[in-house]
């Protein structure tokens, strides 16, 4: 019973944050809707037994890329934000269209039947430590992909100096 | 314990607000926080799965997400800063360039 007030209390904020977040005038309130919100994802991750990723969740997400986006809104002009429309004119369009997708997963998600389970119970995991047990997934299985990922990383380096530099 | 469904609702459900959030709103910022919400969307269900699953996979595939939405975030903004030195616009309908 508690675990499932657990997850109902996460959900509904969680979904009242991303509607605040996508609905505010003033796009530093939606930022800090989002803060709360990556918090509770956190949160949620440390339900599942995915501590590595809550602290990755807060790190990275909550104090590297909403610091991002608040530097950028510090650079543009939120007087006349805060008296513009807010939506474009075919709103309803969008929204009936986002139920309808909805609609369409809630209805495919009756079918979902889950593969045999892995290796990696909650005890086998305790064992050796979550992060241990991540790391070495990461770094033998996965290590061609993580060189990808560092590519990756590196291109948006060079591509954000490039895009942000001036002409000249 | 909550049962998988659960979570694969509030991870449609949370898809969905950033869905229509990249369609109506017309900042382009906010339209950028979307698809972090719809990234962040797709974390919780690849968690869930990992954790119902017993298996490690899917944590790391979060990992490699957060790698990309990190270096979409840097990419995007960069392409936001480039676009407000050049035209001093951040909503949809003023960057009619293209006629599109």
């Amino acid at each position: 019973m508690l675990p499932k007030l657990f997850f109902g209390y996460f959900a509904i904020v969680m979904i009242a944050l991303s509607l605040a977040v996508i609905t505010r005038r003033n796009p530093v309130h939606s930022v800090l809707w989002m803060l709360v919100l990556f918090f509770h994802i956190a949160g949620l991750y440390l339900f599942l037994n995915a501590e590595f990723l809550a602290a990755v969740q807060i790190i990275l997400y909550a104090g590297a890329i909403l610091v991002l986006f608040l530097f950028v809104i510090m650079m543009f002009n939120l007087k006349e934000e805060l008296t513009a429309e807010r939506f474009i004119g075919e709103w309803p369009i969008g929204v009936a269209l986002g139920i309808s997708i909805l609609m369409l997963m809630f209805f495919s998600m009756s079918k979902i039947t889950t593969g045999p389970p892995g290796q990696y119970t909650i005890e086998a995991i305790k064992a050796e430590t979550h992060t241990k047990a991540i790391g070495k997934v990461l770094y033998t299985e996965y290590l061609f992909p993580f060189e990808i990922a560092s590519l990756i990383l590196l291109i948006a380096i060079v591509g954000a100096i490039v895009l942000a530099k001036k002409r000249g | 314990m909550v049962p998988l469904e659960w979570y694969i609702g509030l991870s449609a459900v949370i898809f969905i607000i950033g869905v229509a959030g990249f369609m109506i709103r017309k900042n382009i910022i906010i339209m950028l926080m979307s698809i972090e919400l719809m990234l962040n969307a797709v974390n919780i269900s690849l968690v869930a799965f990992s954790h119902y699953l017993q298996d490690l996979r899917g944590q790391v595939m979060v990992f490699f997400i957060i790698t990309v939405a990190a270096a979409e975030a840097a990419i995007g903004l960069a392409i936001l800063v480039s676009l407000f030195k050049n035209k001093a616009a951040v909503h949809t309908d003023e960057i009619i360039e293209m006629k599109g």
